[in-house]
């Protein structure tokens, strides 16, 4: 053993190649190879006998969401008002858990409340998500009880139940974010604004929400960038009934035998990942990275 | 190295040796070896195929598919399958690409009591060859709940009336494009419309506009007969475009509902096993073809999916009420009412190849739920 880290202590090099390579290879072999064949694949066109494209490069599949048929626009503008509410629900529920499981609870508690948010990654999406329609299905627990109450409300495959169920699927991916930047604010900082007489909203706005802003939006890569990309809630808790870019890339890839024009249309979320990722840099969400 | 080469040389003499006893014994009836097939869930169930099994000395060993899609590619790829259930929205590529091979009919015992207008359907009826043995099938019926809806159940103009706003469910399929075109087919002759599947650009235009003039009266689509099932129970629904499946199950529920089909006709599916084009082992895929066209096994297969069998003589097993409730007593009049799935694509089939295909269809659906 020692003999070992003697002969990579002499070869610092061969460390680190050995080290990055998988990696590397994991990351430009399969991640970026696959994004580049579907990019490629946007310029192709689709043969209706069989699934490999024809390779004759041209525009056509970008025109048709482009300029041809203003469905796509209303699918786009209507998955970023999902991505959006869910960002913004999910941060109106994770802030103040993050708050009170990180400065207010017993380490133990604490440690109960991040136990509780991570167990339901451990069970499959397509059970949560049906668990959901338990809730949210007309005569379900929750239309159920409102009726109780003397209120009639039909949240089936309604856009407000898939307004839930998003904010509930992704809601851990906003906690655990803002949690481990509640944790870094250091308590001495708290402490010397308490004692310059600043009150708990004005030490709440200047030193704790600036400081915890990063994890926000580090969380809101997640919400909104998973909203964005989702086919299986829409179709589970939506039944389908309201289309987002999911749910038209996959018809396209599945059903219509269409791949090239799922790719083009694929690369919408990634332009718009692009965009939302360079106003985060310029909020300064990486400068803690 | 030598070992290996050893190895590999004793491989190849064994396989070669197995290929051997198998074509000698692809006569016999007795088949034996592995059938490899790519079927829809729900399609080699136990039930009927552990028979088989001791029947044919056949070991079967399935591939569910996901989708159509899916179905071709597996075949695509000859991965060695040797059948494959098609739905009409892959058997037509399957046959166009060259994939499977036409059937004797004459080695098929049941073949002479299938369903005619199945044997002769266009989603494998191509050229004057059979490419398909018919297994099970269902149509798509005017579904109404009998208590809430007192309007017209013998037409499908009921699901674009304005006056059935908010009360109507239909299946989440692009193929409804094709029962718009029906509907139309009888209400504006002069589109021309021969055949529902079979639609140049004028002709498809004329049906999306009708199915986006009807989005608004939609309560909601459904994907999943489950879902339908919901739709109808709780959530609103009281008339909609339904499989016998979901009729089944919402009478099961005790929902007021009936069923028929309108004086237009109707769109319907049909599933047919195929032979590939090159079968790792003909002799089992044979004695598949054989065992399917059995009423006794196509019964079953219907009882546990609730769909229709192809055959004629299955209603003794499924029993009077079922039987009249799949439609599978062969009713001629009903049967020539209905429009099979098949592929749309731009060779429409007459000569022309103004067709839209099926990837433009899509689109469309795309288009008219907004």
């Amino acid at each position: 053993m020692t003999r070992l880290s003697a002969f990579f202590f002499r070869r610092r090099w061969l460390k680190l190649t050995l080290l990055l390579a998988p990696p590397l290879i994991w990351l430009v072999g399969i991640y970026l190879t696959s994004l580049g064949s579907l990019f490629v694949q946007s310029f192709w066109r689709a043969d209706e006998l069989s699934p490999n494209p024809i390779h004759d490069w041209n525009l056509d599949n970008y025109r048709q969401f482009l300029s041809i048929d203003p469905v796509y626009r209303t699918v786009v503008l209507r998955t970023l008002a999902f991505a959006s509410i869910t960002t913004i629900v999910d941060i109106a529920l994770a802030f103040p858990l993050a708050y009170y499981a990180t400065r207010v609870a017993s380490p133990r508690m604490r440690r109960t409340l991040l136990v509780l948010v991570t167990i339901p990654l451990f069970s499959s999406l397509i059970v949560r998500l049906y668990s959901m329609r338990l809730i949210l299905d007309d005569g379900g627990l929750l239309t159920w009880s409102l009726a109780k109450l003397g209120i009639d409300v039909r949240l089936g495959f309604s856009q407000p139940a898939m307004a839930i169920a998003f904010a509930y699927i992704w809601l851990p991916f906003m906690i655990l974010p803002l949690v481990a930047a509640f944790e870094r604010v250091p308590g001495s900082l708290i402490e010397a604004s308490r004692d310059l007489g600043a009150k708990g909203s004005l030490t709440f706005r200047t030193v704790i929400l600036p400081l915890v802003m990063p994890g926000v939006i580090a969380g809101s890569i997640f919400t909104f960038s998973l909203t964005l990309g989702d086919f299986i809630t829409p179709q589970i808790v939506g039944g389908d009934n309201f289309q987002l870019i999911g749910t038209v890339v996959y018809s396209n890839f599945g059903i219509a035998n269409n791949a090239p024009f799922a790719a083009a249309f694929a690369t919408v979320p990634l332009a718009i990942m692009a965009v939302y990722l360079l106003i985060a840099k310029r909020l300064g969400a990486f400068e803690h990275l | 190295m030598r070992k290996l080469i050893a190895v590999i040389t004793l491989m190849t003499a064994a396989a070669l040796a197995a290929t051997t006893v198998a074509s000698a014994r692809s006569t016999a009836r007795a088949a034996g070896g592995t059938l490899k097939v790519v079927a829809w869930e729900g399609y080699t169930e136990k039930a009927w195929v552990t028979p088989f099994e001791k029947q044919s000395g056949c070991k079967v060993q399935a591939k569910y598919a996901g989708s159509s899609d899916e179905m071709y590619n597996l075949m695509k790829k000859n991965a060695g399958y040797d059948l494959v259930s098609a739905s009409g929205d892959a058997s037509n590529r399957l046959i166009a690409s060259g994939l499977v091979q036409p059937l004797d009919p004459s080695t098929i015992p049941g073949w002479s009591r299938l369903t005619p207008q199945l044997v002769k359907g266009p989603n494998h009826y191509v050229g004057g060859k059979y490419y398909g043995v018919p297994w099970q099938w269902g149509p798509n019926v005017l579904l109404w709940n009998t208590q809430k809806y007192k309007g017209t159940t013998d037409s499908w103009s009921a699901l674009y009336d304005p006056a059935n706003k908010g009360k109507i469910t239909i299946p989440n399929n692009p193929i409804q494009i094709a029962d718009a075109a029906l509907y139309l087919s009888k209400t504006q002759p002069s589109l021309g419309i021969k055949d529902p599947y079979e639609l140049n650009k004028k002709q498809l235009d004329a049906a999306v506009a009708l199915l986006k003039k009807q989005r608004p009266l939609i309560k909601a689509y459904w994907g999943f007969a489950t879902d339908e099932v919901k739709i109808f129970q709780t959530g609103g629904a009281t008339l909609g475009a339904a499989w016998p499946l979901a009729v089944a199950q919402l009478k099961a529920a005790g929902v007021p509902v009936s069923q028929s089909l309108p004086k237009e006709g109707a769109t319907g599916w049909s599933d047919v096993w195929m032979l590939a084009k090159s079968p790792k082992n003909e002799a089992c895929a044979q004695a598949w073809l054989a065992y399917s066209s059995k009423a006794s096994v196509q019964a079953q297969v219907a009882k546990y999916n609730t769909y229709t069998p192809a055959s004629l003589d299955s209603c003794k097993a499924l029993g009077t009420s079922l039987c009249t409730q799949l439609h599978a007593n062969g009713n001629v009049a009903y049967l020539n009412k209905i429009s099979f799935w098949k592929t749309p694509l731009s060779n429409c089939g007459n000569g022309k190849t103004d067709c839209i295909p099926y990837s433009q269809w899509v689109a469309a659906w795309t288009s008219i739920k907004g």
